[in-house]
């Protein structure tokens, strides 16, 4: 039974991948597809290696602005859904600004920022904020309102205050939420963080896909593209397993 | 133990509505009494509760507990939902300490009766587990501990055994009236189930619809401790038939 399961989760699509890989490669040499429109796998892994050591820095540089974007989404997005969800009159207040942050489209802010806060990787950072706060406010806000009435009615007829129903139920209560906004947080943190190096930047993941796209690189923007997708892929992962500690009673997906 | 005066209460919808919940309950209910409150939906059972409990103020009437009028949460109660409303991320053992912990209370002091409670509830040797780790009938115990353990005088349930199944729901009947007996206390019991009704109370409260009315107070004159075998007794089965006849009666009569 379990080794039916491990080739049905692992094995299969491994090697469905390998098979999708190898006839990539196949069909650049086939059709002979210039490498500038379609480069072969091995030529991304070449050019790829060939940057290893470059690579690290710009990585580590969009890496930062992420993390950073992130780490602000969640310090304004929490205490702001806790404002939103217990005072109505904040909520009128601030609502449509959030909403209103929202619609309007982030790769449209991005230069305007760049213009406003400077180049570096601090606006950098806001753009990932901006990009990644709005899902922690309204996850977060929708965990808080979730509380059983009667479970707010027990706080109540025991009197204790609303800071330590805030604390003991609410809160906790509102932990898988939080983190079912975090996920698509980290996510969209690194969109951010590549729209804002898009805009004007000299460093980072970002960075070298357009100037390699400029100068017909496109093995280099491909191969950083993989880096990218494995980094959101290890942030998701990160967020999961902090909230996989953090919320223990919490069953993992298909175990019950 | 409680005295309710002549008690109305009117609330408002979300949409602005008036709505009749409760129209003149008149209602004594004695120390260490059973009293089960029985009606079809809508008769303000569960309103007359929050009343009771201080959660939410009454139009008019006065409600007093032991004397003293109602005027915000009265702390010495105990509630019981339909739905048990254990927290998740706690276990057993700290989901029974937390109306303690609530209360303001040190809970450290409370562990060895949390345990007590657990064992007299057939629940010894779970106090590690996660609620979801529990059937129904057995978070709804962890709930029953929960309100018990800071030993309040006054328990109030609000159909607490309505989202058990039929077997389960007899068997918590029968342990509740065993965990009574222990430690005696009053009871509020909401319920639509009448049997469960009259297994349970000392006397039962018939209430009729739109508005919340009190429509008679029946006694309820069966021994102690009570049985399942009770249902085959002659009495029993009298007062179902009044009850039933008091709740649906004024319904006909309108048809």
């Amino acid at each position: 039974m379990m080794r039916r399961r491990i080739v049905a989760e692992y094995v299969v699509p491994a090697l469905t991948l390998v098979a999708a890989l190898a006839l990539w490669e196949a069909a650049t040499y086939a059709f002979k597809i210039p490498r500038f429109i379609m480069p072969a796998p091995s030529a991304i892994l070449g050019e790829g290696w060939e940057w290893r050591y470059r690579f690290i820095h710009h990585t580590w540089v969009t890496l930062y602005e992420t993390l950073g974007g992130f780490a602000l989404s969640i310090a304004v997005g929490v205490p702001l859904a806790v404002l939103i969800v217990y005072s109505p009159a904040l909520r009128s207040a601030l609502y449509p600004l959030i909403v209103l942050t929202q619609s309007v489209p982030k790769i449209a802010i991005a230069p305007v920022l760049l213009l406003v806060v400077g180049h570096g990787e601090f606006p950098k950072v806001i753009v990932a904020f901006l990009v990644a706060f709005f899902p922690v406010v309204v996850d977060t806000a929708t965990g808080l309102a979730a509380t059983p009435p009667e479970l707010l009615d027990l706080s109540r007829s025991y009197r204790a205050s609303a800071f330590k129903t805030f604390l003991k139920v609410r809160l906790p209560m509102a932990l898988p939420f939080v983190f079912a906004g975090a996920k698509v947080a980290i996510t969209l943190s690194v969109i951010g963080a590549v729209v804002g190096e898009f805009v004007g930047s000299d460093a980072g993941l970002g960075y070298v896909i357009l100037s390699a796209t400029s100068y017909w690189k496109t093995e280099l923007a491909f191969s950083s593209m993989i880096l990218l997708s494995v980094m959101a892929i290890l942030l998701f992962g990160a967020v999961s397993l902090v909230e996989r500690l953090t919320c223990p009673w919490l069953a993992p997906a298909g175990e019950e | 133990m409680i005295r309710l005066d002549h008690v109305d209460k009117t609330y408002r919808t979300r949409r602005g509505d008036p709505v009749h919940a409760l129209d003149d309950i008149t209602l004594d209910v004695g120390e260490n009494e059973f009293v089960t409150l029985v009606g079809p939906s809508g008769c303000g059972k569960s309103t007359l509760l929050k009343l009771v409990a201080g959660l939410t103020p009454a139009t008019g009437g006065a409600i007093s507990i032991r004397g003293q009028a109602v005027r915000e949460p009265f702390p010495d109660v105990g509630f019981v939902f339909q739905q048990p409303v254990l927290l998740p991320w706690r276990s057993v053992f700290d989901n029974v300490l937390f109306s303690v912990e609530m209360l303001g209370l040190d809970p450290r002091q409370y562990r060895k009766q949390a345990g007590d409670l657990l064992e007299l509830t057939g629940l010894g040797g779970f106090e590690t587990k996660y609620p979801r780790e529990l059937s129904g009938g057995m978070q709804q115990r962890v709930a029953i501990c929960r309100a018990l353990l800071p030993d309040p005088s006054l328990l109030l349930m609000d159909e607490p055994f309505g989202a058990l199944d039929a077997m389960t729901r007899e068997e918590m009947s029968l342990e509740l009236l065993r965990i009574w007996e222990e430690r005696r206390k009053t009871i509020l019991f909401v319920t639509h189930s009448i049997p469960e009704a009259i297994l349970l109370a000392d006397r039962v409260v018939v209430m009729t619809p739109r508005p919340g009315r009190i429509a008679r107070v029946l006694p309820v004159e069966l021994p102690r401790p009570r049985t399942m075998d009770l249902e085959f007794d002659p009495r029993f089965k009298t007062a179902s038939d009044e009850v039933r006849r008091l709740i649906f009666a004024p319904r006909m009569a309108t048809r």
